[in-house]
């Protein structure tokens, strides 16, 4: 408990003003609350009993304006509880939104999409409940707890002592049922996340379960989840549920506990019957008090399994990250595989999606690679940039290991377009602008024009700021490649890599922008992965990927003399001459 | 003014779903506070009766007699343990109630939500509708659970002291009415505010919600382009929205105590200051008014309560109204009657069947009674049809076209030429403006859209698979198919071959939208889901885009097989694979612009001329 209270309490930054200030408020809206009542009774005892209306126009006058500087207090201490918890959420979920954007794509799937959703949301808001509560509650409920007690010992000590013993023994009650509950919220949190996820796919997959008619299992699927929170929920609260009934038998024993000993003092002539009805009314307060600390008990506890799951995602250590002095500069574009093994992080031992890969590549050079679907051609190229590390051998990129590099550099440094392109919500300038902040209007054009995407996208009437759709929905497939290899472009990557990203595009153009690639940027080492053997035929080399290895190197004469699979491809596609080579 | 009323029917609803399937257990949780609420109560009277009945007369007696202070001190414990009891019985049964209402709310929403159209989900990020789920479900639990009972109790005190009040005097409490008229012209100044800037809140938190999705799903682009810090500069601006709208959410709420407990204060003031001068003239008593103030005492303190879980209550009502208008989200329409059912041929006529016969027959209920049966063909009609998402926006214009049983027609065109938007009407994924479809002669409208939708297969651009084996994911098509149908589908789309090399062959976990696999990979289970399925029309949207060639020639020859005796529907992006279509259509901003078969088209040297040979480009 104290060790989360003390990562989390660094996230309060620029909120410790408020934070602060909050509980200080608090106490002296407190202090006016004891002030009111005494006034109060002085109304009463004196001014009513002897009917004195200049007294009590003056005690009045007095009540008023603690009244109002009780309110002054109140309404500063809940601005500033507002404040400082509203921050202090913000701040947990930047803390954790930058944490993700370093994680290796091992650690997302260490935690899921849809985990990570609910951390940053409803765990968050859990967490700023209780610590609104706690800074504006559980600093109120002790001070009139502490204050009730000054005045009940202050009327008899003795009697008083009850209290001192009840208070422990409560006290070690409700930790006790913390401790229960605390494991059984935990798992209504893993719940949440699998309710989430069902959501989720459900939400992706909706025209396959339309199109299948399969609405009814996906509502069974989806109340099996639902009930499991339920019960889960159910389980937990029903501990909590023993809080209050504890409180009140705790504070009821007590009251008749004074009860007796009070009368049997009173009869015993050591007290006073005004003080026992005093004593009693200061019970009832710290019982006030205490229920308050139990509400913000339970949201305590609550918030705990929260603040764990938040924690995880804070000190979860990305699986890829900098070395110490990284190098910051590539000198050029050369690509050196050396004895590379790769196996995914959930694949077992012997799985290997890569095995004994060596490859030499040099700055400038066009690389094609081809090979069936799921021959780890994607896999190999995704190595370049360190989207992931190698489990064996080790990876050179202008003679550096690409895991001495800051990963920036090398990612500035290496362009990729995606099998999955992606084109984000927001204009076709600003999705290009991606690859260079600060690129003036000419060299989106110039890089759109080496790409062919300039002239389609002068035609659009808005041109450079037509607004694509999320996911880019609004553009053909091909159009969409052709934004991304701009996109790319605009990088002025020492290395291009275009994992089968010119498949929607016709084979004229496909050409055209091959050739563009050939002349404007002929220092930069671009390697293709393409389906159709016509994206690859003239490449310096082509790599022949299949099952994880390579199954053969060389030019395309080379390999139609050697590689069976690369001439059965080539055969399969050439057949029939131009045209269905053409069509493909 | 609406927004009051929309405020005051969110709640109602609510209200609705505990009364209706809690009656019991809620008339249950009433009794226990008030029980609760009185023990409470009763433990002041008891203070008073054990002073002025018990302790006087004892310290006047010789030998004080504490049988009488024994007995009343174990009544009393008795009272309270019945207090205890109820206090625990409403808190347990509030759970019961609470997380049963969340439990219903929660499925009722999924459930409404399958049932909604394909327009819905275009409209709105996943990440969006997620928040719901979570965020303003959870919202609400914070309100039912504790803030209600709370609220409840505090509800029953301060009525039965306004009765003490009134029986004490009148006038006295015509001012404290006066004052509780303050309370509420103020409670409802703020807690309006307060609502108001909390349902900005759960907007916003839905919006962060959907960027983190957004950007979880492009995360390899992200890392790609270096683009960490402009998306966290972007999250940054959301987040601080988020941020500010919660904060003045609850300074709203949080300043409603203070501000109520001191109104409450200065009545007590008032009272007092009138009451004196009362008093002073003789028309009341120093007694009563002694009392009265006592009560008013008593009366703010609950109200007070009550403004604590302000905060909660309200932000629980902005969670609900959101609830509640994904709810009221208008279904999908479906007044279909034609119905898909089992038969056999029995002398030449078409005869409903209980078993599977592997013959399909519609069954077509007339005004009159009578009942015809129309064997289940394939056979699908598009007549003068127009359809446009938003109304005023046509994307199709007058589409005609006939697929007889068995052939195979395609689509080929740019996109936004409307190839998709067209299979989308088939099975009803949007509804048309004017025009007719029909499939074997019957008006789509007319038949059930879950049977009509049984009767097509569909194999989509994107693969999407669920969380589960392999296996799961093929059998998804037809739940109760056997291993060995599953099995002969995947053969037969060429996808048992990858499946069998996978470590756990068809039991392998799928995780995360199936990453590990890759996109031809995928699409292969896609197919061998429509096998399973079976069904007489078959669409294919851009089926075999991103399987390499080795494979598409193995997978093109179990579509082959896969096509035969059917009518299938084929969005082409390959032209090589729709050579063979018996009908190919030309689309161009969402109308047929040229039609007929292979050679047909390629003798007219139009555009299918210029895509075949390469020179347009086609998608």
């Amino acid at each position: 408990m104290i060790q989360i209270v003390k990562k989390l309490s660094k996230y309060i930054k620029e909120y410790k003003k408020e934070t602060i200030l909050t509980p200080i408020f608090v106490v002296l809206e407190v202090i006016m609350e004891v002030i009111i009542p005494l006034l109060m009774a002085k109304i009463i005892d004196v001014g009513i009993q002897n009917g004195d209306v200049g007294y009590i126009l003056e005690m009045g006058v007095l009540l008023i304006i603690a009244a109002i500087l009780s309110l002054t207090f109140g309404m500063l201490s809940g601005r500033f509880a507002a404040k400082a918890s509203a921050g202090f959420a913000k701040n947990l979920r930047q803390g954790m939104f930058y944490k993700i954007q370093n994680y290796s794509f091992e650690n997302i799937d260490k935690f899921s999409t849809s985990s990570l959703v609910t951390r940053l949301t409803t765990d968050v808001t859990n967490v700023q409940m209780a610590y609104q509560m706690l800074i504006r509650i559980f600093i109120r409920g002790p001070i009139m707890l502490i204050f009730s007690l000054i005045m009940a010992f202050g009327i008899n000590a003795g009697l008083s002592c009850v209290f001192l013993v009840a208070i422990p023994i409560l006290g070690f009650a409700l930790w006790f049922i913390a401790i229960k509950a605390h494991p059984n919220f935990e798992k209504v949190f893993k719940k949440y996340d699998k309710l989430n996820r069902v959501v989720q796919e459900n939400l992706n997959a909706i025209r396959v379960v339309k199109s299948y008619a399969k609405e009814d299992y996906e509502k069974e699927k989806f109340k099996e989840v639902n009930d499991e929170v339920y019960n889960n929920f159910k389980k937990a609260e029903k501990i909590v549920a023993f809080n209050s009934p504890v409180m009140q038998f705790t504070i009821y024993t007590c009251v008749l506990l004074i009860s007796f000993l009070g009368a049997q003092a009173i009869v015993g002539g050591t007290m006073q019957t005004g003080e026992l009805s005093s004593i009693i009314t200061y019970a009832w307060q710290i019982l006030m008090s205490l229920m308050m600390l139990s509400f913000v008990f339970v949201m305590v506890i609550i918030s705990e399994s929260s603040a764990e799951r938040i924690i995880e995602v804070l000190e979860e250590k990305p699986t890829i990250q900098n070395k110490e002095n990284p190098v910051t500069e590539v000198k050029n574009g050369d690509i050196s595989f050396q004895n590379v093994t790769f196996r995914y992080g959930d694949a077992e031992e012997n799985v290997h999606a890569l095995e004994n890969i060596n490859l030499e590549i040099h700055s400038g050079e066009t690389i094609g690679i081809i090979g069936g679907t799921g021959s780890s051609k994607s896999t190999l190229v995704q190595l370049i940039p360190r989207l992931y590390d190698v489990t064996q051998g080790k990876i050179l990129v202008g003679g550096v290991d690409v895991r001495d590099y800051d990963l920036q550099t090398l990612r500035d440094a290496v362009a990729m377009v995606l099998q999955k392109n992606v084109l984000f919500s927001g204009t076709i300038a600003e999705n290009l602008r991606w690859g260079d902040k600060e690129a003036e209007q000419e060299e989106l054009e110039k890089v759109c024009k080496l790409a062919q995407a300039d002239s389609f996208i002068q035609e659009f009437p808005s041109k450079y700021d037509t607004v694509l759709d999320q996911g880019g929905t609004n553009v053909s497939g091909g159009q969409k490649q052709r934004i991304c290899i701009a996109r790319a472009l605009l990088k002025k990557p020492k290395i291009l890599i275009l994992d089968d990203s010119t498949s929607a595009v016709d084979t004229k153009t496909d050409a055209f922008i091959r050739k563009a690639f050939r002349e404007s940027i002929p220092n930069t080492t671009k390697i293709i992965i393409a389906q159709r053997i016509s994206s690859i035929e003239d490449a310096d080399k082509i790599i022949v990927m299949d099952e994880g290895k390579i199954h053969g190197i060389g030019t395309s004469e080379e390999l139609l003399k050697t590689d069976e699979i690369y001439r059965e491809v080539y055969e399969t596609q050439m057949k029939g001459g131009n045209d269905n080579e053409e069509t493909k | 003014m609406k927004k009051q009323n929309k405020t005051g029917r969110t709640i109602f609803r609510l209200l609705k779903y505990v009364v209706t399937t809690y009656k019991l257990q809620f008339a249950i949780v009433c009794i226990s506070i008030i029980i609760s609420s009185l023990v409470g109560v009763a433990g002041i009277e008891f203070l008073k009766y054990l002073i002025d009945d018990i302790i006087t007369p004892m310290i006047s007696q010789e030998v004080p007699d504490y049988s009488m202070l024994i007995t009343s001190v174990i009544v009393m414990g008795i009272i309270y343990v019945i207090g205890i009891i109820g206090t625990y019985v409403y808190n347990r049964l509030m759970i019961n109630i609470s997380q049963g209402i969340l439990n219903k709310i929660r499925s009722q929403m999924f459930e409404h939500m399958q049932s909604l159209p394909i327009g819905f989900f275009d409209s709105r990020t996943h990440g969006e509708i997620m928040s719901t789920y979570t965020n303003d479900v959870d919202a609400l639990r914070q309100a039912l659970s504790q803030s209600i009972p709370q609220v409840f109790s505090s509800a029953i005190t301060m009525i039965s002291i306004l009765i003490s009040m009134f029986a004490t005097n009148l006038y006295l409490t015509l001012v404290v009415l006066a004052m509780v008229a303050i309370m509420v012209i103020v409670s409802r100044f703020l807690g309006g505010n307060s609502s108001k800037f909390f349902v900005k809140q759960q907007e916003n938190i839905s919006k962060v919600n959907g960027y983190i999705e957004e950007m979880m799903e492009g995360q390899k682009v992200v890392k790609v382009f270096c683009y960490e810090e402009e998306s966290k500069k972007k999250f940054d601006k959301i987040n601080e929205e988020l941020c500010d709208s919660t904060a003045k959410a609850n300074i709203y709420a949080n300043i409603l105590m203070p501000c109520i407990m001191n109104i409450g204060n200065l009545g007590y003031v008032l009272v007092a200051v009138i009451g004196g001068i009362l008093s002073v003239n003789g028309i009341l008593t120093i007694g009563s008014i002694a009392a009265f103030l006592q009560f008013i005492k008593a009366f703010t303190n609950p109200i007070g309560q009550v403004s604590q879980q302000m905060n909660s209550i309200i932000m629980a009502l902005a969670g609900a109204e959101r609830i509640f208008d994904l709810m009221d989200e208008k279904p999908e329409e479906d007044d279909g009657y034609v119905t898909l059912v089992n038969a056999k041929i029995e002398e030449g006529k078409v005869v409903e069947s209980k078993e599977r016969t592997g013959i399909w027959a519609w069954k077509h209920p007339h005004q009159d009674g009578r009942i015809t049966y129309t064997r289940l063909r394939g056979q699908v009609q598009f007549e003068n049809v127009n359809f446009g998402y938003e109304p005023k926006k046509t994307v199709l214009h007058d589409i005609t076209l006939e697929a007889k049983e068995g052939q195979k027609v395609s689509f080929v065109g740019a996109t936004g030429a409307g190839k998709t938007t067209i299979t989308n009407l088939i099975n009803r994924f949007y509804d048309i403006q004017s025009g007719k479809i029909r499939y074997d002669r019957i008006n789509i409208q007319k038949i059930k859209k879950d049977d009509l939708r049984r009767s097509l297969g569909m194999v989509l651009q994107d693969t999407n698979l669920f969380t589960g084996t392999i296996k799961d994911n093929i059998r998804y098509s037809k739940l109760d198919a056997t291993d060995e149908e599953v099995y002969a589908a995947a053969k037969l789309s060429n996808a048992d071959k990858f499946i069998r090399n996978l470590p756990e062959g068809y039991d392998t976990q799928i995780t995360g939208n199936g990453e590990g696999l890759s996109q031809g990979q995928r699409q292969l289970l896609s197919i061998a889901r429509a096998a399973l399925y079976n069904p007489p029309v078959l669409i294919l949207d851009e089926a075999t885009s991103s399987i390499d060639t080795r494979t598409e020639k193995i997978v093109q020859e179990g579509m082959d097989k896969l096509m035969k005796g059917r009518t299938v529907f084929v969005i082409a992006h390959r032209l090589s694979t729709i050579r063979n279509s018996d009908l190919i259509m030309v689309l161009d901003h969402g109308r047929i612009i040229e039609r007929g078969n292979h050679e047909e088209l390629m003798a007219k040297q139009g555009t299918y001329y210029g895509l075949y040979t390469g020179a347009i480009e086609i998608d």
